[in-house]
C-alpha cells in the first residue's frame, strides 16, 4: 500500500471523526444556543431559585424540580449503594468463583432491562405498598417509590462496576494482610475497599447520572405534582419528567425554557462526568 | 463495650453482605421471572405477527416490532461507520495531547446527557424544523445521536486495550497505519467493539423517552421512512400508562425482555468465545 | 475465516442498507395516501376506530395517528406537521388564526373516584375548592377523614382546558395536585387509590370507577342527550386553511352518518350544528 494511499485513508477518517465530533458538538451547541436567551432573560438566579413554575403566565422557575431530581437521585443512591456495593463485596470477596462467574453476567445481562419495565413493577407493587403502609398522601406516588424503582434500576450498574473495582485489586494487598494475621473481613475493609474506592465511587456516581436521566419510569409513579416536597412520602416532578410532559405543547419562551432544563441537566452531567474523572485519575505512587 | 472478636465480626458481615445480594439477585430475578412468566402465556404467532385491534388492547404487535427493527437498523447505520471511523482515528491517528482529552470528555459528557434531552433535540429539530414529523427518520436519527458516544467509547477502549507490542510488530515488518488498523488492531479488539454494538443494540430496543417524541405513536406498520411508527417500548408505556396490568401489557413487556436478554447473551457468547479464541 | 467473516458483514450490510431504502423510497406514497392527524389524548382512540372503519372502504388510504395532547394537535395543524389536528377543547382567540374548526362529536367530562368512596355528588363549587385545595379533606364533603388526593392533566390538555373553563372558571389548579399525561393514566390512578378524585373524558369511564354526580346531575347518556348535564366539551377537527382532496374525504366521512354511528355508538354526542 503505498503511502499516498495510506494519507488518503487517515484523511477519510478524519473527516468522519470530524463530522461526529462536530455533529455531537452542533447539538450541544444548539440546546446551548436555545435555552441562554430565557436564563438570560429572567436572569440565572431567577431562573434556578425561583419555585414558581407558570409557563403559560411567563414565569419559569426550576428550583422545584430540581429539587424533585436531587431528592430522587439521593433517595436511589440511599436505596443501592448499601444493598450493591455490599452485594459486590459479597460476591468478590467471600463467595465461590464458580458463584460469581454465574451471578455476575447475569446481573450485567441486565443492565439492558428498558426502564420502563422498572416503572411498570413500580406501579403493580411498590405504589400500593407505600400507599397501604406508609400512608403519606394517601396515593403512593412520591419520591420514596421512585427511590427504591430508581434504586433497583441501578443496582446492575453499581454491582457491576464495584465488582470490577475490587477484583481489579491485586491480590498482593490481601496475601499482604492475611499474612500479618488479619481476617478477610478486616482485609476487605482495611485494604481491599481503600484500594478499589475509586472504581466503586466511579460507578456510584454512573448510578446517580442514570437515576437523574431517568424519565419515563419517574412520570410512572411520582406523581409529578410541582411542589417543593416536604418529605420522601410528597409527590414531586424531576427536571426530566417535566420536559417530557410539556414538551408537546411548548412554543416560544416555554419552549426555550425546556431546552434551558436541558441546559441544567447538561451542566449537572459534567459536573458528574468531571467528578469522575478526578476520583478515578491515576495516582503518582 | 468489649469490642467482638474479630472472627465474629466476620461473621456478622459475612452474613449482612451475603443477605444483601441475595436480595439483589432475587429481586432483579423475580422482576423479570414475573414478567416474563406473565407476559409468555399471550405470546403466540397471532401475537407476535399479528395486527393490534382496539388501540392495542386486543391482537398483536407486529407494527411495534418493525418499527423498533426499522429505527434500530437505522440507529446503527448512522452511528456505527461513524462512531467505529472516529474511534480508530482517536486512538491511532492523534497523540495523547489535550484537545483529544478535552474531544473525549466532551464525548463522555454528551454520553451522559439524558435521552429525553436528544427527544427534546430531536422533536425540536428532525420533526418541527427540518419537517420530517413524526417518522421513522426522525426516530432513527436521533436515537443514533444517542447511541453514537457510546459506540465511540466502546470501540475507543476495546482499540485501546490492544497491546502496543502488536502494532510494533506491524510497523517494524514495514506496514503503514491503516494495514496495522485493519490487520492487527481492529482484528483484536473486535469482541469489544461488537460487544459494544450489540449493548447499543439493546438500549435502542429499551428507549422510550426519545423515540416517543421523534417516531410518534403510530399504530400502523411504517412503509416508509417519513411515517411514524410505535417502537415496542413505546407501545408497552402506553398500555401500561392506558389499561394499566393488562394481558397486552404482559405480553409486550416479555416480549421485549426477552428480545433484549437475548441479544445481549448472545454478545456475551461471543465475547467469550473470541476471548478464548484470541488469548 | 477472515474474509468469511467480511463476507457475512457485507451480508449484513447490504440487506439493511436494501432494507432501509426499500422502505425509505417514500415514492410508495403514491399508491399508499397518507393522512397524518395528531392531537388529543381523548379523541385518539375515536379517531383510531374512525380510521379502520375508513380504510376498509378506501383500502389505498393510510391514516397515522399521533397523541399529544389538544395543544400539540392544533400546533401541529398550524405548523403543518399533520393534516388534522384534533382538540377536545375551544381553541382560544389567538390560536384560531389560519385554521379551519369543524366539530365532530360532543364528550362529556366525568368526575370520577374510587368505587369506595362514599361521596355521589359534589357541586361545581366544591369540586373547584377540591382542586384549589381549599377542601383537603373528605371529610369536609361528607366522606371519610382522609386528605383528597386530586388527579389533573397536564396544562396542554384539552381535557384540562375545558376542564378550567367549565368547572374551575379563572381559579387556577393548586400545583400540589398528581399530574397525569393521558386519560388512562388518570384513570388508574383513581382505580387504585381510594382517596383519589380525577376528571376524564366521559366515553372512558369503566365499571372500576365511580362517577360523581355535579350539581345533582348525574353524566348519564340521557342527561347528557338532554342537555342536563353540562360538563361537555367539543371534539374538533382543526386544519390549516381550507380542508381538500384526501383530507376533505375523510372529514366528511366522519361527519357523515356512517362516521358519527361510529361515534354515537361509544357514548359520544354528535355535533351542535347537526
Amino acid at each position: 500500500m503505498s503511502p499516498t494511499k495510506d494519507r488518503f485513508i487517515s484523511s477519510i477518517l478524519f473527516a468522519i471523526a470530524s463530522f461526529s465530533i462536530t455533529a455531537l458538538f452542533v447539538i450541544g451547541l444548539f440546546i446551548f444556543i436555545e435555552g441562554f436567551p430565557i436564563i438570560l432573560r429572567i436572569g440565572i438566579g431567577k431562573f434556578i431559585l425561583s419555585t414558581d413554575w407558570s409557563p403559560l403566565e411567563g414565569r419559569f422557575g426550576i428550583l422545584s424540580m430540581i429539587v424533585g431530581s436531587l431528592c430522587v437521585a439521593v433517595g436511589t443512591l440511599i436505596v443501592a449503594v448499601p444493598l450493591g456495593v455490599g452485594c459486590a463485596i459479597y460476591l468478590s470477596e467471600f463467595a465461590s468463583k464458580r458463584t460469581v462467574a454465574i451471578i455476575k453476567p447475569a446481573i450485567e445481562l441486565l443492565f439492558a432491562i428498558p426502564s420502563v419495565v422498572y416503572g411498570f413493577v413500580g406501579v403493580l407493587f411498590i405504589v400500593p405498598f407505600v400507599r397501604t403502609h406508609l400512608g403519606g398522601q394517601g396515593h403512593g406516588f412520591c419520591i420514596l417509590t421512585a427511590s427504591v424503582v430508581l434504586g433497583i434500576m441501578v443496582l446492575p450498574v453499581i454491582v457491576g462496576m464495584s465488582i470490577d473495582a475490587l477484583q481489579a485489586v491485586p491480590k498482593v494487598y490481601r496475601d499482604g494482610s492475611l499474612a500479618l494475621g488479619a481476617t478477610k473481613w478486616q482485609t476487605t475493609t482495611m485494604v481491599t475497599l481503600r484500594a478499589a474506592r475509586s472504581g466503586i465511587l466511579a460507578g456510584v456516581i454512573l448510578g446517580m447520572a442514570n437515576a437523574i436521566g431517568e424519565t419515563m419510569a419517574v412520570i410512572m409513579v411520582i406523581g409529578n405534582a410541582v411542589v417543593m416536597p416536604n418529605s420522601p412520602l410528597d409527590s414531586v416532578r424531576t427536571l426530566t419528567s417535566n420536559i417530557a410532559l410539556e414538551m408537546g405543547y411548548a412554543t416560544g419562551e416555554h419552549r426555550q425554557a425546556l431546552f434551558a432544563t436541558g441546559v441544567v441537566l447538561f451542566v449537572i452531567i459534567m459536573i458528574l462526568n468531571a467528578m469522575t474523572r478526578y476520583v478515578t485519575r491515576k495516582r503518582i505512587a | 463495650m468489649k469490642r467482638p472478636h474479630p472472627k465474629t465480626q466476620e461473621l456478622i458481615a459475612k452474613t449482612i453482605l451475603s443477605l444483601f445480594a441475595a436480595i439483589v439477585v432475587m429481586t432483579l430475578l423475580a422482576i423479570v421471572g414475573y414478567v416474563v412468566v406473565k407476559g409468555v402465556r399471550v405470546i403466540n404467532a397471532d401475537f407476535l405477527f399479528g395486527s393490534p385491534k382496539s388501540m392495542g388492547r386486543e391482537g398483536g404487535i407486529l407494527p411495534f416490532i418493525i418499527s423498533t427493527l426499522y429505527i434500530t437498523v437505522t440507529g446503527l447505520l448512522i452511528s456505527i461507520p461513524l462512531g467505529l471511523g472516529s474511534a480508530i482515528y482517536l486512538t491511532e491517528y492523534t497523540s495523547e495531547g489535550w484537545p483529544t482529552k478535552v474531544i473525549r470528555f466532551g464525548i463522555d459528557c454528551l454520553a451522559g446527557v439524558p435521552s429525553i434531552v436528544l427527544g427534546l433535540f430531536g422533536f425540536t429539530f428532525f420533526v418541527r424544523l427540518l419537517n420530517f414529523s413524526w417518522s421513522i427518520l426522525s426516530g432513527g436519527l436521533t436515537v443514533s445521536l444517542m447511541i453514537l458516544p457510546f459506540i465511540i467509547r466502546s470501540s475507543e477502549e476495546a482499540i485501546r486495550a490492544v497491546p502496543s507490542s502488536y502494532r510494533d510488530v506491524a510497523f517494524a515488518t514495514g506496514g503503514t497505519r491503516w494495514q496495522c488498523v485493519t490487520r492487527v488492531v481492529l482484528p483484536c479488539a473486535l469482541p469489544g467493539i461488537v460487544t459494544g454494538i450489540i449493548l447499543a443494540i439493546g438500549k435502542c430496543v429499551g428507549e422510550t423517552a426519545s423515540v416517543i417524541f421523534t417516531a410518534g405513536t403510530s399504530l400502523r406498520i411504517p412503509m416508509s421512512m417519513f411515517d411514524s411508527g410505535r417502537t415496542l417500548a413505546v407501545h408497552f408505556y402506553l398500555l401500561v400508562r392506558e389499561t394499566g396490568a393488562s394481558d397486552m401489557a404482559y405480553g409486550s413487556a416479555a416480549t421485549l425482555l426477552i428480545s433484549i436478554l437475548v441479544v445481549n447473551f448472545f454478545a456475551y457468547w461471543l465475547m467469550r468465545k473470541f476471548i478464548s479464541r484470541v488469548s | 475465516m477472515r474474509s468469511k467473516m467480511k463476507t457475512v458483514i457485507l451480508a449484513i450490510a447490504f440487506l439493511s442498507v436494501a432494507l432501509c431504502l426499500d422502505s425509505g423510497c417514500g415514492k410508495r406514497q403514491d399508491r399508499h395516501a397518507r393522512i397524518r392527524i395528531s392531537g388529543s389524548t381523548s379523541i385518539f382512540p375515536f379517531v383510531e376506530m374512525l380510521a379502520e372503519a375508513y380504510e376498509k372502504l378506501r383500502p389505498d388510504i393510510q391514516v397515522d395517528v399521533q397523541a399529544g395532547g389538544s395543544t400539540v394537535g392544533i400546533i401541529s395543524a398550524r405548523d403543518e406537521l399533520c393534516d388534522i389536528g384534533t382538540s377536545s377543547r375551544q381553541l382560544h382567540e389567538e390560536e384560531k388564526n389560519g385554521l379551519k374548526i369543524t366539530e365532530i362529536a360532543r364528550d362529556g367530562i366525568a368526575i370520577i373516584v374510587h368505587p369506595s368512596n362514599h361521596v355521589d355528588s359534589l357541586s361545581t363549587e366544591q369540586i373547584r375548592d377540591i382542586y384549589s385545595h381549599r377542601i383537603t379533606s373528605w371529610k369536609e364533603i361528607g366522606g371519610d377523614d382522609a386528605s383528597i388526593a386530586f388527579v389533573t392533566r397536564e396544562e396542554g390538555s384539552g381535557t384540562r382546558g375545558a376542564f378550567c373553563s367549565i368547572i374551575m372558571k379563572g381559579v387556577k389548579i393548586a400545583t400540589r395536585g398528581l399530574v397525569q399525561d393521558s386519560n388512562g393514566s388518570v384513570r388508574e390512578v383513581v382505580v387504585t387509590s381510594p382517596y383519589a378524585i380525577g376528571y376524564i373524558s366521559l366515553a372512558l369511564v369503566n365499571e372500576k370507577v365511580k362517577t360523581i354526580a355535579v350539581d345533582g346531575v348525574s353524566p348519564t347518556h340521557e342527561n347528557l342527550v338532554n342537555g342536563k348535564y353540562g360538563v361537555v366539551r367539543p371534539f374538533l377537527f382543526v386544519v390549516k386553511g381550507e380542508p381538500e382532496g384526501q383530507v376533505k374525504s375523510f372529514i366528511d366521512f366522519v361527519l357523515g352518518e356512517e362516521g358519527q354511528k361510529v361515534l354515537t355508538k361509544e357514548g359520544l354526542l354528535s355535533p351542535l350544528n347537526k
